[in-house]
């Protein structure tokens, strides 16, 4: 245990020192959230007065959950490229070959995407709270909110180092992003789930991402949360992507 | 050998290059239709917003793939010379007779080509989705042209960007940059049905909002002079700024050589 807790570690304070001291490792994942956010909340708070939408806390909280959860899922994006620029440039190989134990690879990874996320979370918070986002929820359901922020950030990293492990590429990267991307964007981005039609409708009620977004509306309502839904859909997308990520660091042990 | 025939071997270079590497020809054509979908469908419930101007949203977003074709254009033109640039190509070439307006225009050949590839096949997409064009076949003639022009004009841009860093890196580093214009804009809503005030100045000013207008007026409400003056006028200065500003990059990298 001890030398798996020594390798996250070192893993992660690599990781963050490199995202902090280097602001162009830092900035694409703070820039792009706060563009969405200024985008979706500014450009399309007229959506909010369509008929049938009935979101309490307005358009500005409606997409800053969404905002949220989308920088959590691309924070362990970035991540991953982080992972596969490690493997292009043969460090992770070294880094492999020293670690005492490789699963603190991985979760020291996943360590620099939390604090990547945290970063990144907190001043969208304050930019949300500073552009006048009403929040009704209490301080449990923020707290519940930043859980389910997490769960999504370190699915997405464990998603992602699976790809960057597997793959050892930077050119990975579009496969990395566009089916997170892609997961994303088929939820109900803009309206809730009830003002969707036609196809986009159908796919959406599928689409486990849908469940986490209308939890964290919920979350930061103050509405009526179905907590085991929510959470278990996290939980399970956590266990299968830990699964791949595990995988993927095996066939990376394997291929030397 | 005279400066068309010139321009048509660097033009048949351009194309073959563009259209034997699948990363310069699919994302421009899958990636802007992946989001017309999904904004199609998410947005759809917008057209209840009293004043919107159709009663489907896809007559509204139709614009979009074209205008975010169109920073692919930008970001393949900029990277191919860049690595012209990097790879001596352009020192090579400055040995030949070949004359500067040749390489340039030849050299936009190959994007402008997945350009008219891809709004065509925006257009099919659109058409069996069940797009009204309300201006009839003869708007269909002008949206394309409108389309090529605002591609050159981008490809232009980004062929600037790329003479004057003469790194691939630089030029993709402008994609976010332009991502950012084409959002601030009236791309989602009509201007007139941006609430936020702030947002709503942005998008009046942003150049990039005469665009998409020119552009969706065809198919929204048939032929609007107004909006497809600005629409032709907006991107012609555009085309006009870059290729000249490309042109004096090329002068300047020439020399240096």
């Amino acid at each position: 245990m001890r030398r798996f807790a020594d390798v996250a570690g070192g893993v992660a304070w690599r990781s963050i020192h490199r995202f902090v001291t280097k602001p162009q490792f830092l900035a694409p994942s703070i820039i792009f959230p706060l563009f969405f956010f200024v985008a979706f909340a500014g450009g399309l708070s007229n959506v909010g007065n369509v008929p049938g939408f009935d979101f309490p806390s307005g358009y500005t909280a409606f997409q800053f959950v969404f905002v949220l959860l989308q920088a959590s899922a691309f924070g362990g994006v970035f991540t991953g490229f982080s992972i596969a620029a490690d493997f292009e440039s043969g460090f992770a190989r070294r880094m492999m070959l020293a670690a005492p134990n490789r699963l603190g690879i991985l979760a020291g990874y996943a360590i620099a995407a939390g604090a990547r996320a945290l970063i990144v979370g907190a001043l969208l918070f304050a930019v949300a709270l500073a552009t006048g986002m009403r929040v009704d929820g209490g301080g449990i359901d923020l707290f519940g909110l930043v859980v389910l922020a997490s769960l999504v950030n370190v699915t997405a990293t464990l998603w992602a180092a699976g790809v960057a492990m597997r793959l050892r590429t930077i050119q990975a990267g579009p496969a990395m992003q566009m089916p997170v991307f892609i997961l994303l964007f088929l939820a109900p981005v803009y309206v809730p789930l009830e003002l969707l039609s036609g196809w986009i409708e159908a796919v959406a009620r599928i689409n486990p991402f849908t469940a986490l977004v209308e939890g964290g509306r919920d979350l930061i309502s103050g509405g009526d949360v179905r907590a085991w839904l929510v959470y278990g859909v996290a939980v399970l997308l956590l266990g299968g992507f830990a699964v791949w990520g595990v995988r993927g660091l095996r066939r990376a042990e394997a291929a030397g | 050998m005279s400066l068309l025939a010139q321009g048509a071997e660097m033009a048949r270079r351009s194309v073959l290059q563009t259209l034997r590497q699948p990363a310069m020809v699919i994302p421009p054509i899958g990636f802007p239709l992946i989001l017309m979908a999904v904004n199609a469908g998410g947005l759809e419930s917008a057209t209840r917003l009293p004043g919107f101007p159709t009663d489907d949203y896809l007559n509204f977003v139709i614009a979009f793939p074209f205008i975010q074709g169109s920073l692919f254009a930008a970001i393949n033109a900029g990277s191919s010379l860049a690595r012209d640039v990097e790879t001596g190509f352009l020192k090579r070439l400055a040995l030949t007779p070949m004359q500067r307006a040749a390489m340039l225009l030849g050299n936009l050949a190959g994007v402008m080509t997945v350009a008219l590839l891809s709004s065509c096949i925006y257009l099919g997409v659109g058409f069996a989705a069940g797009l009204h064009f309300e201006a009839g076949a003869g708007g269909v003639l002008v949206l394309l042209a409108l389309a090529l022009l605002i591609a050159l004009a981008f490809a232009s841009l980004g062929a600037l960007i790329g003479l004057r860093t003469g790194s691939g890196e630089a030029v993709q580093g402008i994609f976010p940059l332009l991502f950012v214009l084409v959002f601030l804009s009236s791309s989602a809503l009509p201007r007139e049905l941006i609430e936020r005030d702030w947002f709503r100045t942005i998008a009046t000013i942003n150049p990039v909002s005469y665009l998409f207008e020119g552009l969706r007026s065809l198919v929204i409400f048939g032929w609007d002079g107004e909006a497809l003056a600005l629409g032709f006028g907006v991107a012609l200065a555009i085309a006009v700024l870059g290729v000249l500003g490309a042109a004096s990059a090329l002068r300047t990298r020439l020399v240096r050589t």
